[in-house]
């Protein structure tokens, strides 16, 4: 009648088989990357599920009583009745072969002794909202790791919409981490604050610390990034993205010491001040491991071909400023350095590159698989020209100036195709007219049936086009559709864009994430309420007619995990119709919506294991909740909100 | 120069339409350009009759009842070079009304007076109901000199929308800043269509459109020698239309008479490349000195010679009369 009462080998080779790193592959669902546009293997893992974080003893079926419970709870040897159980220490070498976060989730809740060694055998930890957990209880749980992902702020906080000072600072966790895991070795930030001294103290404290990766964090200068060059003797990652930094120039780099070669991932591509180009081609030269390189704009095409002919090893590129005029000479070097790299598989950076000198990579592109051209202004002709040399293309990002005959170069060229982004060129500016429509999704669909992500900015867009999308396409993972002006309806119709999506929903069930726009009524939400059972993340902005509208989300989005809403009609009704829901998702996100204060309240009352902030705008009404974000937390309210966000308690 | 504070309202990108704005009815959702018919509003209120040195022969003329209602697909049909604000002088006061689109309280993303802190602490839900406001064009004069100052804010954009990051605004939006400047949505495009006054900035971007062609590009003058260079480049990024050169060029440093000339080969038409200057008139490229060329320059237009023709007598004049 015990669920377990003990394990014996027979039963525990099963279930290792089961979860077998093949048998992760086969069972694990796909699981998206940390960064956008990183493809450096980060392993995002989500480790924490609501019933291994909320509840420290692992709850088993309640039929069956947990004999294990009866054992202590830790590191024990063999005793000669139990012949049958595997001892610890071997059970920890077999979990520690398990590297997907929900097998390892599954795993510690088998019994407690797979709960501890599951424990102990875990090197790194993932954690998608660092406020619902505190350092220390990290620590506790999971005494062995050696790599941390940690990520802050709401992901509108890219948009602005979150204050400066909001918080996500890392210095807690690093002054738990110096004591608790004295020899972490990589740590990947994303929304996070970090400041200088806390770049220094990471530096001076972890002497085998090797991968750094900071991707939209802000607080810092380049004064860290030499803080972490001077003292990281064993630097393999130094990833600087996208990040709100200071910039006080290039002498950072200067920084690494001269015997220094453990480099192998150099990603500098959006710091905007000069580089001294002769320090990083000698930097480049002794880091014979090197294989992410992504220079920022100031480096010259001279330069970089010097840096191509110094690294053929690379596997990923980003080049720097492609505009300099060369001379048939320069170009040809250049090409030939292209042609070198025969291991380049991902080529980003480009800035305004110039059809002339685009020539000059062709040579690198024939492994290629993510080609990154949204720094540049390509038209349909230049992106034509290029793409025949990319035959195994799986990812694109262009910017819209292609227009919708560039995006039918694509749909010709790239068959393998499973990833395209289309970003706007001139976002506010209303004289681009229409670079790309619903032709161009639908001219690459037809050519591109594996396509399973799309980010695609538009100005305008039809149903009948997304429904062809999802007939050519219905493997779709990732759909994000952004009519870039607020409720805007189908062009052709003049009708609400509720069709579109409900054919992507109907006809793509593996999505896994969608981003809606355009003119949408509460029908588009029925929609999604019915049939996106495999939902994680919705985006939503200026859609909706009521409260049903997302209540029909809350009911019917059994895997939602993260919700952001923005410009919406939904109010308290529709809040608190997720009751029952925010402790399984990580976060929710409402701004501009029409929930009060009260709203929160009941919210906060009735779920003591969220919290409830808002952040009040100035010169609003006491009544309104300007912006919530409500978030399930073992660590209870914040000790570190600034005082424009409150945490709202039932009092 | 006459009023410059105007000319730095309209400097910005996006008040130079060439009268292909759409006139938005609160029935009508299709097309909500939100952003242009704001535009056309603060058209409406930077204006003025009788505004000196300003009145060209094509502008009392019928074009400016050519609201083109739709797609600014139409913008070719507007094909003389004239300010997009002749539009709203006659187009009638106050008849601008804002659809609000779908959910969400309309207004409150207001006027070119918002300076850009405000508007991102304002949490504007869309669409900026600006209010049509249909008083007269003089009390305008003082909301527009309050508000351009604002610059850029005029064109009052919707906080963190479209949803795109950051530093690809930076990006696109063109130089390299020694920081990064972005701070808010709608106050810190700086569409750097010309350097107007300020040109302290290390470039100078400036657009160019042609007659015809699906969008425009961005150029950034200070990277040119001179006019050759300047042809040269544009006839690669407008390379589908062939354009040739002929005539003399490598005039820069010679003051002025001699006109510089694209010739479209394969079509047998001539294409003339033309720029506003700062005064808002439009003259052809290569009559003035490289120098003071880029220090007038607003933005480039290539467009069918034919349409030119009035141009070079005023630009002779003009030139006459600067010497």
């Amino acid at each position: 009648h015990l669920f377990i009462h003990s394990i014996s080998i027979f039963q525990a080779v099963l279930i290792i088989l089961h979860l077998s790193p093949f048998g992760s592959l086969l069972f694990s669902p796909f699981s998206s990357h940390l960064s956008s546009s990183s493809p450096i293997p980060h392993r995002e893992r989500e480790s924490f599920d609501s019933e291994s974080l909320l509840s420290p003893f692992p709850q088993i079926s309640s039929s069956g009583g947990i004999s294990a419970m009866d054992r202590s709870p830790k590191r024990r040897s063999i005793s000669p009745d139990d012949a049958t159980r595997f001892p610890d220490e071997v059970l920890e070498r077999v979990l520690a072969l398990l590297d997907s976060p929900k097998d390892r989730s599954a795993v510690s809740l088998v019994c407690r002794d797979w709960y501890s060694a599951e424990s102990w055998s875990r090197r790194h930890v993932f954690i998608g909202n660092c406020y619902s957990v505190s350092p220390e209880i990290v620590a506790r749980r999971f005494p062995r790791i050696r790599s941390v992902t940690l990520k802050g702020k709401p992901r509108f906080s890219d948009f602005n919409l979150v204050p400066d000072n909001w918080g996500a600072d890392v210095h807690s966790w690093l002054l738990v981490f110096a004591s608790e895991y004295p020899f972490l070795e990589e740590l990947r930030l994303k929304r996070m604050r970090v400041t200088d001294e806390s770049l220094e103290f990471l530096a001076l404290n972890f002497p085998n610390f090797r991968a750094l990766s900071l991707l939209s964090c802000d607080g810092f200068s380049t004064g860290g990034l030499a803080s972490v060059a001077t003292h990281c003797k064993n630097l393999t990652e130094l990833d600087i993205q996208e990040n709100g930094i200071d910039d006080f120039g290039g002498e950072w780099l200067s920084c690494f010491p001269d015997n220094f070669n453990t480099l192998e991932v150099l990603n500098f591509s959006h710091l905007n001040t000069d580089v001294n180009p002769d320090v990083l081609e000698r930097l480049v030269s002794r880091c014979r491991s090197l294989k992410v390189l992504k220079v920022n704009r100031s480096i010259s095409l001279d330069c970089l071909q010097r840096l191509l002919v110094s690294a053929p090893q690379l596997t990923e590129l980003g080049a720097g400023s492609f505009s300099q005029e060369l001379t048939p000479r320069q170009h040809a070097d250049l090409e030939h350095a292209f042609g070198l790299c025969k291991n380049l598989s991902v080529l980003t950076g480009l800035w305004e590159a110039t059809a002339m000198n685009l020539s000059a990579v062709y040579p690198a592109c024939s492994r290629l698989s993510f080609l990154n051209l949204s720094y540049t202004a390509l038209q349909s002709q230049e992106l034509a020209s290029l793409l025949p040399h990319c035959p195994c293309l799986r990812r694109l990002w262009v910017l819209d100036s292609v227009g919708d005959k560039g995006l039918e170069a694509v749909g010709a060229n790239c068959p393998s195709l499973e990833e395209i982004r289309v970003f706007p060129a001139d976002p506010f500016d209303e004289d681009m007219i229409n670079a790309v429509t619903e032709s161009g999704i639908v001219a690459v669909s037809q050519g591109c049936p594996k396509l399973h992500y799309i980010l695609y900015f538009c100005r305008q867009m039809t149903n009948a086009a997304v429904a062809t999308v999802v007939r050519n396409c219905p493997d779709f993972t990732h759909f994000r559709l952004c009519i870039m002006n607020p409720g805007q309806p189908d062009h052709t119709t003049n009708q609400p864009m509720d069709e579109a999506f409900g054919s992507v929903v109907k006809t793509c069930k593996k999505l896994q994430r969608l981003s809606v726009s355009g003119l949408l009524t509460d029908l588009t939400f029925k929609y999604i309420g019915k049939y996106a059972k495999n939902m994680e993340t919705l985006s939503v902005a200026f859609a909706g007619s009521s409260d049903l509208g997302m209540q029909y989300v809350m009911e019917g989005c059994s895997k939602l995990r993260k919700l952001e809403i923005r410009d919406c009609p939904f109010g308290n009704a529709a809040l608190l119709s997720g009751l029952e829901k925010y402790e399984s998702m990580r976060s929710l996100w409402m701004s501009a919506c029409n929930v009060t204060m009260n709203g929160c309240r009941v919210l906060a009352r009735e779920m003591p294991r969220l919290n409830v902030e808002v952040m009040k705008e100035e010169g609003s009404d006491d009544c309104k909740a300007d912006k919530v974000y409500v978030y399930r937390t073992v660590a209870g309210p914040r000790r570190d909100a600034p005082p424009s966000v409150l945490t709202v308690s039932s009092l | 120069m006459s009023v410059p504070l105007e000319h730095d309202y309209i400097g910005d990108s996006s008040m130079e339409k060439t009268g292909d704005v759409s006139i938005i009815t609160p029935q009508q959702k299709s097309t909500t350009k939100f952003a242009s018919s704001l535009s056309m509003n603060l058209k409406a209120t930077e204006l003025r009759l009788g505004l000196p040195g300003s009145e060209s022969p094509e502008r009392d003329d019928g074009s400016s009842a050519e609201l083109c209602i739709g797609l600014p697909s139409s913008k070719s049909s507007v094909s003389r070079p004239k300010r997009g604000f002749s539009v709203a002088i006659h187009g009638g006061s106050g008849n601008w009304v804002f659809s609000p689109g779908a959910g969400g309280p309309d207004n409150n993303f207001s006027s070119p007076r918002n300076n850009p802190a405000a508007a991102n602490s304002e949490q504007a839900p869309k669409d900026g109901g600006l209010p049509p406001q249909s008083s007269p064009a003089t009390e305008k004069k003082k909301a527009q000199a309050a508000g351009s100052g604002a610059g850029p804010a005029s064109k009052a954009q919707v906080v963190g929308w479209p949803p795109i990051r950051s530093f690809r605004k930076n990006t696109m939006a063109s130089h390299p800043t020694p920081k990064n400047s972005d701070v808010v949505e709608g106050g810190d495009h700086n569409p750097n269509s010309g350097g107007s006054a300020s040109s302290t900035s290390a470039c100078l971007y400036v657009k160019v459109s042609m007659d015809g062609a699906p969008y425009l590009r961005k150029v950034d003058l200070k990277t040119y020698g001179g006019y050759k260079d300047l042809s040269l480049a544009l006839e690669n990024m407008f390379s589908c239309f062939t354009i040739g050169q002929c005539g003399s060029h490598g005039v820069a440093g010679r003051d002025g008479v001699s006109e510089s000339r694209l010739v479209d080969i394969l079509h047998g038409s001539e294409y003339v490349l033309t720029y506003e200057d700062k005064d808002g008139d439009w003259m052809l490229v290569g009559d003035v000195p490289w120098k003071m060329f880029i220090d007038s320059c607003r933005r480039l237009r290539i467009m069918k010679s034919s349409e030119a023709i009035g141009l070079a007598p005023r630009a002779f004049e003009k030139c006459k009369s600067s010497n």
